[in-house]
């Protein structure tokens, strides 16, 4: 490794070296899309019943350009690939992309690698919203949107008081806001296990579950997945447009300062942007854990940490890994469903487990 | 030209700077040197405003701090901290390119002119070879290079610096003090090495507890008597290249000839 880059520094100039990047990266992108649409219709053909992938183009060219213009396919079949699969397969990219989009702003902005957007308590926070909804019934005359509007009110209260708190005596620094997070996280997951363990309610506590677990099973076209699809977009997009001000502030407060940054202002404006997206990705999906913490360092690996280029290629990345964990999620062992948080766990956690490793060598050289 | 009146500072109850009042000229490089704890580096940062002073002012070219926004600020004064980002991999080139950011809207994208200006930053230093390392991979030396490569290509008008040399061998901290002598016409160092300070500045100021205990040409302030106040060590004094350079008396030694 340093050898190849000792090489390359050697036999290149900077001009060439920005170039070689650019395409790189570049590169990476084209391919990262590619699988992206591969995956989009890898997902909506595998689960329960397989559909074949000519199938699945057809209705989907049927729904959107009226391509082929007759069905030739049954009804049921129409309604599992665009009314079912579809808008799971969607939210899953959508999900994925927003918990590593966010995941890598977070690492950058608490410079912590091992920073993940449910630091900030935010999942524990809607965990216990949505708790406190399915077992005291508090109905606020929103219908079928009361979980998932409880869930974020819970996680914005979370990151509230976690800003709060770790505001108290003026500065927020990085270590005081993984301090906060991580308290007001258990103190939240402690509220969310009395809550269940307080009321008797069982298909109350496996609702709760569902949170705490995550589940991409509530998607359908409408509303909700449509505030999904613009938060996140807004997301990806402001916190790719300010990478090179993430860039410095990830090294360090002092260094973003004297090059124009004002280290609190935009550690507080990323941090409300992160908490509004997580809360909505929470709440439509539930807490699925590693992604955010794990994909960022995929995407620095693929094309260096220049947060520019960074961050989008994390996103795309963010979004394949979700739909092949959902897939997963849905065909392991069918026609049951295994929590979607379980998989990318199971898959975060050697990972993290190899990243701790390797930290550690280069640590020690 | 940064001007400070009377500047103070408080952490706490406890004063580290207590009313400090130079100037740093342009074309000029003014150092400035003291004890631990005698509130160079608070002094420093409350010259390009990370700190708030809680008494007296800063202007920069006769305009209040206060009244400079960020960014017009770190296009006038590029800073050298000691602050390395340990987490942060990027590369030499990217560190450098990051200099460009305040010149930067937030939606715009590096151009030729950026990179041709990054080009001849890394070249006036010497790290045109490290272009495509990890920063974080480099000695202190290079590091040092690197950042002023940075500051150069923020094209700021005043180069402030917080102990360049800190940690350097003795060849580095040569190197980088020629350098700095080299590429900045304006600059203010903080600096930890009488002889260094000697050497290279045009101008001293002497930081005793908080206060300005000498100001003046380093043949001025470098004198021994008011050095052993300060240090309260004994030093004596030769010549060097026409530069005053300084000889201490080790502790024992000196109490047993008192």
């Amino acid at each position: 490794m340093a050898v190849e880059a000792l090489d390359v520094a050697t036999a290149a100039t900077p001009a060439d070296l920005a170039r070689r990047t650019a395409w790189r990266s570049r590169a990476w992108l084209l391919g990262l899309s590619g699988a992206l649409a591969l995956s989009v219709v890898a997902g909506v053909s595998l689960g329960a019943v397989r559909i074949p992938f000519d199938d699945v183009l057809r209705v989907i060219g049927h729904h959107l350009f009226l391509v082929p213009e007759q069905r030739s396919w049954s009804a049921p079949r129409d309604s599992i690939i665009w009314e079912v699969r579809l808008p799971r397969v969607l939210l899953a990219l959508l999900v994925g992309a927003g918990l590593a989009t966010c995941g890598m702003a977070l690492q950058g902005m608490v410079r912590n690698m091992l920073a993940d957007p449910f630091l900030l308590g935010v999942n524990s926070g809607a965990s216990t919203g949505a708790a406190a909804a399915i077992l005291f019934g508090i109905s606020l005359g929103l219908g079928e949107h009361v979980l998932p509007t409880s869930a974020f009110l819970g996680a914005l209260a979370a990151s509230l008081l976690v800003y709060a708190i770790a505001r108290t005596g003026g500065r927020v620094t990085s270590v005081r806001l993984l301090l906060a997070g991580v308290t007001v996280g258990y103190a939240l997951q402690a509220t969310t296990s009395f809550l269940i363990f307080a009321s008797d309610s069982a298909e109350g506590a496996r609702s709760v579950m569902f949170w705490l677990l995550g589940s991409l099973a509530l998607a359908q076209w409408g509303g909700p997945l449509a505030v999904v699809a613009v938060v996140v977009l807004v997301t990806v997009l402001v916190i790719t447009a300010t990478g090179r001000q993430l860039d410095a502030l990830a090294i360090g407060d002092e260094t973003a300062l004297t090059l124009g940054v004002s280290p609190e202002r935009f550690r507080t404006a990323l941090l409300v942007l992160v908490a509004l997206c997580i809360g909505v990705l929470v709440a439509a999906s539930g807490s699925i854990g590693f992604v955010g913490l794990v994909v960022p360092h995929l995407a620095r690996r693929a094309v260096g940490s220049a947060h520019v280029r960074a961050l989008p290629v994390a996103a795309l990345m963010g979004g394949i890994l979700l739909i092949w964990a959902d897939i997963a999620a849905r065909t392991l062992l069918a026609p049951q469903e295994i929590p979607i948080g379980i998989i990318t766990s199971l898959l975060g956690a050697p990972f993290l487990l190899v990243l701790v490793r390797r930290l550690h060598a280069s640590s020690s050289v | 030209m940064i001007t400070a009146e009377r500047l103070s500072y408080a952490y706490g109850d406890r004063q580290v700077v207590d009313g400090v009042s130079l100037t740093a000229r342009t074309g000029r490089v003014l150092g400035l040197i003291g004890p631990n704890g005698s509130g160079k580096t608070t002094l420093l940062r409350m010259l390009y405003g990370s700190l708030h002073p809680t008494a007296g002012r800063v202007a920069v070219e006769g305009r209040p701090l206060a009244s400079w926004s960020r960014r017009e600020l770190a296009r006038k004064l590029a800073v050298v901290v000691q602050e390395s980002g340990t987490e942060s991999t990027l590369t030499v080139a990217e560190q450098v390119m990051l200099g460009r950011l305040p010149r930067l809207g937030t939606f715009q994208r590096t151009g030729a002119a950026d990179h041709g200006i990054v080009v001849d930053a890394l070249d006036r230093v010497g790290a045109t070879h490290l272009a495509g390392r990890p920063f974080t991979a480099l000695s202190g030396g290079e590091r040092q290079r690197v950042l002023i490569a940075r500051a150069l290509a923020q094209e700021g008008e005043f180069l402030l610096l917080d102990e360049p040399t800190n940690h350097l061998d003795i060849r580095f901290q040569h190197e980088v003090l020629d350098l700095v002598r080299g590429v900045a016409t304006s600059a203010l160092v903080v600096l930890h090495d009488l002889n260094l300070a000697a050497r290279y500045c045009d101008e001293l100021v002497l930081l005793d507890r908080g206060r300005v205990a000498a100001a003046g040409t380093p043949d001025e302030v470098l004198d021994p008597a008011l050095l052993e106040q300060v240090y309260r060590i004994n030093a004596s004094r030769a010549e060097l290249d026409g530069h005053p350079q300084l000889l201490f008396r080790p502790l024992h030694h000196a109490r047993s000839h008192a």
